[in-house]
């Protein structure tokens, strides 16, 4: 008996040394792991994560500083993509976010520039005292435009 | 290329028509569906009579909905421009009879299942009177292909087998190819449908006088007319107006009754031999194919000069009362047909413009016939049944696939919502012919998904060209800004530097311009 | 007038699945008379046992998983795998045997890999091969086939219900009175024995060339399995593919060496290979879907049971062969991947 669990044993090891070393030499998925987060996640630049950008935040998520379920503009279908490429288990959103793009008032804009230069896609045109306009096609609606206008001109408009 | 109908042949002598069928090209799976056309064919085809109201939608084709050219309140006489072509893709639209412009508002439409769409609401006033006829002085053949191609477009010619897709524009597309063959698509595969075969046997010469003016707008010198084998009557009728016409180009084809054998790509396939790429078009391989029915209007419009303003429609099925082909204006509703007819029968539980196999399932009867129906079939709830059952992968789908996809495997990622998958199995691919539904003994709704699918993966492809470009926008900015401060650092530092260099000085010199300052006050 | 809409295809499919099963059920029922005339009526006792624990089980589990039962029992398909077990086990099968293999084949094999249309393996074979595995003494008894001429003792109605309920037989009678080994296990121990074909073949057991008794069932199961072919249940290339991946080999090593080989009539003929070829190895479920995939399976299939048949320890080996192909499908469903009409090849990924 004890020959059978050291024949075992011993093809056990083997096995593991053999992995290892396969690991090692052969040139396996490598790729930047950090880049393929950053692939999944939808490039809306909107901080609601709490990481100044995506890829900051793919970056964390890497080197599991953060939880794969914080980006609400990514919705449940990212939460998904993330745990099957990175083997970790799919939480719920932690806050929903409807898609929407944000507009301006024209009537109450005083062309101060804050909302143009808070943009993290520039997505918002305009010049100093001159009437600033949303580029409806690029905005991504991550509502980092709303706080910093002083005449409150800002509102998002749903997509349906 | 070679005869087949022996010269010499009367008009009162049946043809017997044995084009040969060993030269076809082969096509993977199909099925051999019931006709069902027997019912609708046993009569001539019946003439409905002018509505009293006419709803021309401006969108009767693919590409831009046409402008009105007319207002409200206006008279207009029948095969008068309503509505011209707006954009590179587009046809116009003409009216179908004379009478008021009524309105031009929002009507329910079959092209979107019985929701509103524009449409010019014309009230007839009975008289029929059609607008003069510009005397074109030159036959066809002398004219320029250009110039046949636009008038072609003028008289609102879209492809009658139902894509509806302006016919110009098609010839147009062809001339920039190389192009051996025009092949004339008389199949007619689906089931229930036979207004091409009722065309076919009355107007047989009108359709073949159609594929000469194509043939000259296209500079070619072969057509085939493909006929499907269980049209005895119009294989023979068309085979006398060959005779009659004394075309060497024109050759007839008989094919066996396989569907979806009337889908372009296949009927490339089978007449031709030749496999159009995937995405690409039959222009792609020598060859394009026109209905039947575009070709008689072709003739119509260019011989004949009237616009296209009518087409026969086939109404069918269990819902019908008496099923029949009719004859009738662009613009008359569904409903008003289907009383001529006879109207519905005891039960009649959803209206479908199309076939049993690719058909459109719509809300109301409210909507007008136009250029795209070909058929109005009627179907009870009881032809459905059966429950769904999980997939027993008999792989009887992949059997029967045109376009030799696996659907089992396409049903399993589809269900995963896996679009990498879904795009390594050619899902784009699918014509959506429905043969897989009609095997799949566990009553899976394959092709309903893979719709769903289709639609999905273009989503998904949109979401991410958004993502991409919002990220390079990002990446742009942050390099932008990036640079900026470089950029006032380095003005910052030369100013530091240059104020280090010269700093006494300056500040003498600073010094004696205030002094000079308050001197001066 | 207003309609409610539908997606197309406005038409319903003609087959349906439990339809197709009680094709299958109606194409085992002559080999099924012919079962009982020559072995008793121990089949009948197992197709009772084997069908109360599948579909038993099937509704446990169901119910189990939150489903609604009758959404699985009515589709058939427990009935089937319980019934092509009923034709694997002997005919003097204890109960709990039969209900073992039932349970395992209903519960596990099917429903724990997700239920109809999910299973990777054979649920009747893996079934089989678990009753096989654990309890090896009581798959060697087979009664004495019905030989007209011989006296062999057989047991009545009565005797073979007690057993199958209780397992124990009548004092008068033992084990080596009313049970024959199979002719595979003849020829087995036979040529082990260093016995020539046709010494063993003179044994009256052995029939004219597959079998006493094994022949008229093999002859019935062909019956069943043409008539699924012809009304297009089953497709051609398993059969097909699982005969010439049997007969082939078999056929070549019996020209070679006619002395030590069985012939391949004899292997048609014996055990389940009918059975396995046409309504075994055809369950689509577990085996491949593309036509040339089904020809690698069968092959594969045939091959695997000549190969354990001659070199394995098993008598018969069926239900590993038709096991160890259930497990290569994926593979083989990868590799005979159809070429897209408009593609240039397979390996053009659009």
């Amino acid at each position: 008996m004890f020959i059978a669990i050291a024949t075992i044993a011993l093809l056990a090891l083997a096995a593991g040394l053999l992995l290892s070393l396969a690991s090692r030499r052969l040139p396996g998925e490598s790729g930047d792991l950090v880049e393929q987060v950053n692939e999944l996640l939808p490039q809306t630049q909107c901080a609601q994560c709490g990481f100044p950008g995506c890829r900051p935040y793919a970056a964390a998520i890497v080197e599991d500083a953060a939880a794969i379920n914080l980006c609400p503009p990514g919705g449940e279908a990212t939460v998904r993509r993330l745990a099957t490429l990175l083997g970790r288990e799919a939480l719920p959103l932690a806050k929903t976010l409807d898609p929407a793009v944000a507009v301006i008032d024209e009537s109450l804009c005083i062309g101060c520039l804050h909302c143009r230069n808070v943009c993290p896609v520039d997505a918002i045109v305009g010049a100093q005292h001159f009437m600033h306009t949303i580029i409806e096609s690029e905005c991504t609606g991550c509502e980092l435009c709303i706080a910093p206008c002083p005449v409150d001109c800002i509102s998002m408009k749903p997509l349906t | 290329m070679h005869r087949t109908v022996p010269r010499g042949l009367h008009q009162h002598e049946t043809a017997h028509v044995s084009a040969p069928t060993y030269d076809l090209g082969k096509l993977h799976g199909g099925l051999r569906l019931p006709g069902h056309k027997a019912a609708s064919t046993t009569e001539p085809v019946r003439d409905v009579p002018l509505p009293a109201q006419l709803i021309l939608p401006l969108a009767q084709h693919v590409g831009d909905p046409a402008q009105p050219v007319v207002n409200t309140g206006d008279y207009v006489l029948k095969g008068q421009l309503l509505a011209e072509p707006d954009g590179t893709l587009g046809a116009p639209v003409h009216a179908s009879s004379s009478g008021t412009v009524l309105a031009i508002e929002p009507w329910p439409v079959s092209q979107r299942l019985g929701e509103p769409a524009p449409c010019i609401i014309l009230e007839c006033d009975g008289e029929d009177r059609p607008i003069e006829a510009t005397r074109r002085t030159a036959h066809y053949t002398e004219l320029d292909p250009e110039e046949l191609l636009s008038t072609i477009l003028s008289g609102g010619i879209v492809g009658l087998g139902g894509a509806v897709f302006p016919t110009a524009q098609k010839l147009m597309q062809a001339r920039t190819s190389s192009i051996d063959h025009l092949i004339l698509n008389g199949i007619e595969c689906e089931p229930y449908i036979s207004c091409d075969d009722m065309l076919m046997r009355e107007r047989a010469t009108e359709v073949l006088s159609g594929a000469q003016v194509l043939m000259h707008a296209l500079q070619i010198d072969s057509c085939f007319v493909a006929v499907e084998s269980d049209k005895p009557e119009a294989l023979a009728s068309l085979a006398i107006a060959m005779t009659e016409l004394d075309d060497e180009r024109l050759v007839l084809k008989q094919v066996p009754t396989i569907y979806p054998s009337g889908g372009e790509d296949q009927l490339v396939q089978l007449i031709c031999n030749r496999e159009v790429p995937s995405t690409g078009l039959p222009t792609d391989v020598g060859c394009l194919v026109q209905n039947v029915g575009t070709a008689a209007a072709v003739h119509d419009w260019i011989i004949g000069q009237e616009p296209l303003i009518s087409r026969i429609t086939t109404v069918a099925g269990d819902g019908i009362a008496n099923p029949m082909n009719v004859r009738a204006r662009i613009g008359t509703t569904i409903a008003d047909i289907v009383a001529l007819t006879g109207g519905y029968a005891e039960s009649a539980d959803h209206l479908i413009i199309g076939g049993p196999m690719t058909g459109k399932s719509i809300s109301t009867d409210r909507v007008p016939l136009v250029k795209a129906t070909n058929s109005i079939l009627v179907v009870l709830k009881t032809s459905f049944t059966g429950r769904e059952l999980p997939c027993i992968r008999c792989g009887d789908c992949a059997a029967v696939c045109p376009v030799q996809l696996l659907p089992q495997q396409l049903h399993w990622h589809a269900r995963a919502d896996d679009e990498k998958k879904l795009r390594e199995f050619s899902l784009v691919d699918c014509i959506e012919c429905g043969c897989c539904d009609l095997v799949c003994p566990s009553h899976i709704p394959l092709t309903a998904s893979f719709r769903v699918a289709k639609g999905r993966i273009q989503e998904l492809a949109d979401e991410k060209a958004r993502a991409a470009r919002a990220r390079a926008r990002f990446e742009a900015r942050n390099s932008r800004l990036e640079r900026d401060k470089e950029k006032r650092e380095a003005e910052l530092a030369q100013q530091k530097s240059s104020a280090k260099r010269a700093g006494p000085e300056a500040i003498a010199e600073i010094m004696r311009r205030k002094k000079r300052q308050s001197e001066d006050d | 007038m207003e309609f409610t809409r539908r997606q197309s295809p406005y038409w319903s499919a003609r087959v349906a699945v439990p339809t197709l099963m009680l094709q299958v059920l109606a194409a085992l029922v002559p080999a099924a008379i012919a079962h009982v005339w020559f072995f008793g009526p121990g089949l009948i006792f197992n197709l009772l046992v084997a069908s109360i624990f599948a579909l038993g089980g099937e509704y446990a589990v169901m119910r189990l998983r939150d489903r609604p039962p009758e959404l699985a029992l009515t589709d058939y398909s427990a009935l089937v795998a319980a019934v092509l077990l009923a034709f694997a086990l002997p005919p003097l099968t204890p109960w709990w045997v039969t209900a073992t293999g039932a349970l395992f084949a209903i519960v596990v094999a099917k429903h724990l890999y997700g239920g109809l249309g999910f299973n990777i393996f054979n649920p009747a074979m893996a079934g089989y091969v678990v009753v096989l595995v654990a309890f090896p003494a009581h798959l060697n008894l087979w009664t004495a086939p019905r030989m007209g001429d011989i006296d062999y003792q057989t047991l009545t109605v009565l005797q073979t219900l007690t057993f199958t309920l209780t397992g124990s037989l009548p004092d008068a009678l033992s084990f080596d009175a009313i049970s024959r080994a199979t002719p595979l296990d003849v020829m087995k121990s036979g040529l082990n024995g260093m016995r020539t074909v046709n010494e063993i073949r003179s044994n009256p057991l052995m029939g004219d060339f597959g079998g006493r008794g094994w022949e008229w069932i093999g002859n019935f199961l062909a019956i069943g399995g043409f008539w699924l072919l012809i009304k297009k249940i089953i497709r051609w290339e398993i059969p097909v593919a699982v005969g010439v991946g049997l007969l082939g080999p078999a056929s070549i090593m019996y020209l070679i060496d006619p002395g030590s080989q069985p012939s391949p009539g004899f292997h048609l003929f014996s055990g389940a290979t009918i059975l396995c070829a046409f309504f075994i190895a055809t369950d689509p479920v577990s085996g491949a879907t593309s036509p040339k995939g089904r020809l690698v399976f069968g092959f594969g299939v045939g091959l695997l049971i000549y190969c354990i048949r001659t070199w394995g320890s098993y008598a018969d080996g069926v239900a590993f062969a038709v096991l160890l192909m259930n497990m290569a499908v994926p593979a083989i469903d990868l590799l005979t991947r159809p070429r897209v009409v408009g593609h240039s090849s397979k390996d053009d990924a659009p």
